[in-house]
């Protein structure tokens, strides 16, 4: 039962095992088993992938009171297949004038940006492909290439839409990565590391959606936006700029960047599971082994995928400035007050049973006084403007 | 040789022939995407030295904010992104010769220090390389000081902007 307790070191030695008698160095063979892995989970992560496409459509129709793909094998699961074929048969078109290098590579880049956030994904606590000690910051470096391969696509494609596409994108990106960093100081004040396995070990009494609620919502709507899908996806607002930064890409191309949205969402779900929600934790489930973990660890990220999905298909667009004043006059702000007073809240309670009850209630409080603030900013608004004689203010988020 | 000499050695090279991409390709934009590489680069060879936060930094400040900044720089202010012009200028020759300059001082200088040929220390299993850095960057007895003037330099910088920003829109 080796195999059940620990199947990634179970496989690696008996692989290491059958290469060496071959004659092969150990280091050799180690750099190979290693390549193996990675490729292995690579086609994992693009497989799911292909599930994925089927789930957002199916999921979509739902929202829209439709039936959605139902016709290629049972509730139309092989729907995804057809859609890959035609992808594959279409036209390769590059658009006059345009950047041939850095047209190809962005898809790629774009891909890229998301499978490397699968290296440091703990399944389970002996399935992680690296620990890294500075996990959370290797999330952010993985988002600035995606911010890249956005940039790379609308500049190459020598078209206005795309341009246009990917500058809003970049002003989006650039200013919501300092509200998820902040939510993701506040997880590792919490945690005393910024390492994906330890942040999951930290949350064995009490997973941190108790202890900071509000850090979930915070990282939650920047990680929608992060993503660009609805209420956030400026970048390819479909009835202003075209498609946005894709809009010239054609066939399989484009597919990437579509596959790419999708895993991207999906890893997302995933990180709110392990930073919020305890990882492969469900209610003891987990000690029945690592596979297990690994399962209820994806249900989590597939939980969360469908949350992100019920926000972008429920609301609709908000305007570029609508979008920069929430986030640099609201978001910011209330995450960098939540992160210093969670910090003060963590040093005064150190070490003491009162701690969990002492955060929830400050994160509820802050909840409050935003809301109050909030309510009366309106109300100010509303007056000067019925008195200046115009119509009321359209409700901005401030 | 080993399997982190033969990596140092194609690390260097990205390095060195993407920055000299960066000086002699024709169009600017290609010299950013060049520069880009040649932060990954270095990014990779403070992750070969055990200095991973200094890596990822490298990548969050460098790739995701500073070369992204040089982007937009260059989209705004050029009117045609096809334009190729020469990159250089009729300074060349003095920037060649300051160039050569320092990188000979700074060969003589590496020359005669000691520790240029020493082995890296080997770190042991346990140590946790992001919280002593943590505690050095906010200990008295090590870095308060020049962190604590650094965050005010930054703060400086960003109410500068905020005032400059502010004055272009009243006027």
């Amino acid at each position: 039962m080796e195999f059940w307790k620990d199947p990634i070191t179970t496989i690696f030695d008996s692989l290491l095992k059958s290469f060496t008698s071959g004659g092969m160095t150990e280091d050799l063979a180690t750099v190979l088993i290693y390549l193996i892995g990675i490729l292995a989970f690579i086609s994992f992560a693009m497989v799911l992938d292909i599930f994925l496409v089927w789930v957002e459509r199916k999921v979509v129709a739902r929202f829209q009171d439709r039936l959605g793909p139902n016709r290629i094998g049972p509730f139309g699961i092989f729907q995804p297949f057809a859609d890959i074929v035609k992808l594959l048969i279409k036209e390769d078109i590059t658009p006059f004038g345009a950047d041939v290098v850095l047209f190809n590579l962005a898809p790629i880049f774009s891909l890229m940006s998301v499978l490397l956030l699968w290296a440091i994904m703990p399944f389970a606590p002996k399935m992680v492909g690296v620990d890294l000690n500075v996990g959370m910051l290797y999330l952010v470096a993985a988002g600035s290439i995606g911010t890249l391969s956005v940039i790379m696509a609308g500049w190459s494609s020598n078209n206005k839409y795309a341009l246009m596409g990917a500058f809003r994108t970049v002003a989006q990106m650039v200013s919501y990565e300092i509200p998820m960093v902040a939510a993701l100081l506040v997880v590792t004040v919490l945690a005393g590391t910024m390492g994906a396995v330890g942040i999951v070990e930290a949350q064995e009494a009490v997973p941190f959606i108790i202890l900071s609620p509000l850090a979930f919502l915070i990282f939650l709507i920047s990680a929608i936006a992060e993503l660009g899908r609805s209420p956030f996806d400026l970048n390819e607002a479909e009835s202003e700029i075209v498609a946005g930064f894709h809009t010239e890409y054609t066939g399989m191309k484009f597919g990437l960047f579509y596959a790419g949205e999708l895993l991207h969402s999906f890893t997302f779900g995933g990180f709110i599971a392990l930073l919020f929600f305890g990882g492969h934790r469900l209610f003891g489930l987990e000690n029945l082994g690592p596979l297990v973990g690994a399962l209820i660890f994806m249900g989590k990220a597939l939980f969360f995928y469908w949350v992100i999905m019920w926000v972008k298909y429920t609301v609709p667009r908000i305007r570029v400035d609508h979008m920069l004043a929430f986030n640099w006059k609201f978001l910011t702000p209330l995450a960098f007050i939540l992160l210093m007073v969670t910090a003060l809240v963590g040093r005064i309670f150190l070490h003491s049973p009162w701690l969990a009850p002492a955060l929830f209630i400050s994160n509820i409080l802050i909840a409050w006084l935003t809301i109050e603030y909030l309510k009366s900013h309106a109300r100010k608004e509303r007056d000067q403007a019925e008195a200046s004689g115009s119509a009321p203010a359209t409700a901005t988020q401030h | 040789m080993t399997f982190t000499q033969v990596l140092f050695l194609i690390f260097a090279a990205i390095i060195l022939g993407s920055a000299f991409m960066v000086v002699t390709t024709k169009k600017m934009i290609h010299a950013a995407f060049w520069l880009i590489t040649t932060l990954f680069g270095v990014a990779a060879l403070y992750a070969m030295l055990n200095a991973g936060f200094l890596a990822m930094v490298q990548i969050v400040v460098y790739v995701g904010a500073i070369a992204i900044l040089f982007i937009f720089a260059i989209m705004l202010t050029r009117k045609d992104l096809r334009d190729s012009d020469t990159p250089l200028n009729k300074n060349w020759g003095v920037a060649a010769l300051i160039g050569f300059l320092s990188f000979g001082g700074l060969l003589t200088i590496l020359n005669n220090w000691t520790g240029l040929l020493k082995e890296a220390p080997e770190l042991s299993s346990g140590m946790d390389t992001i919280s002593d850095l943590g505690v050095a960057l906010l200990s008295p007895n090590a870095y308060l000081l020049p962190f604590e003037v650094a965050s005010v330099l930054l703060l400086a910088a960003l109410i500068g902007s905020v005032y400059v920003a502010n004055q272009a829109k009243s006027e």
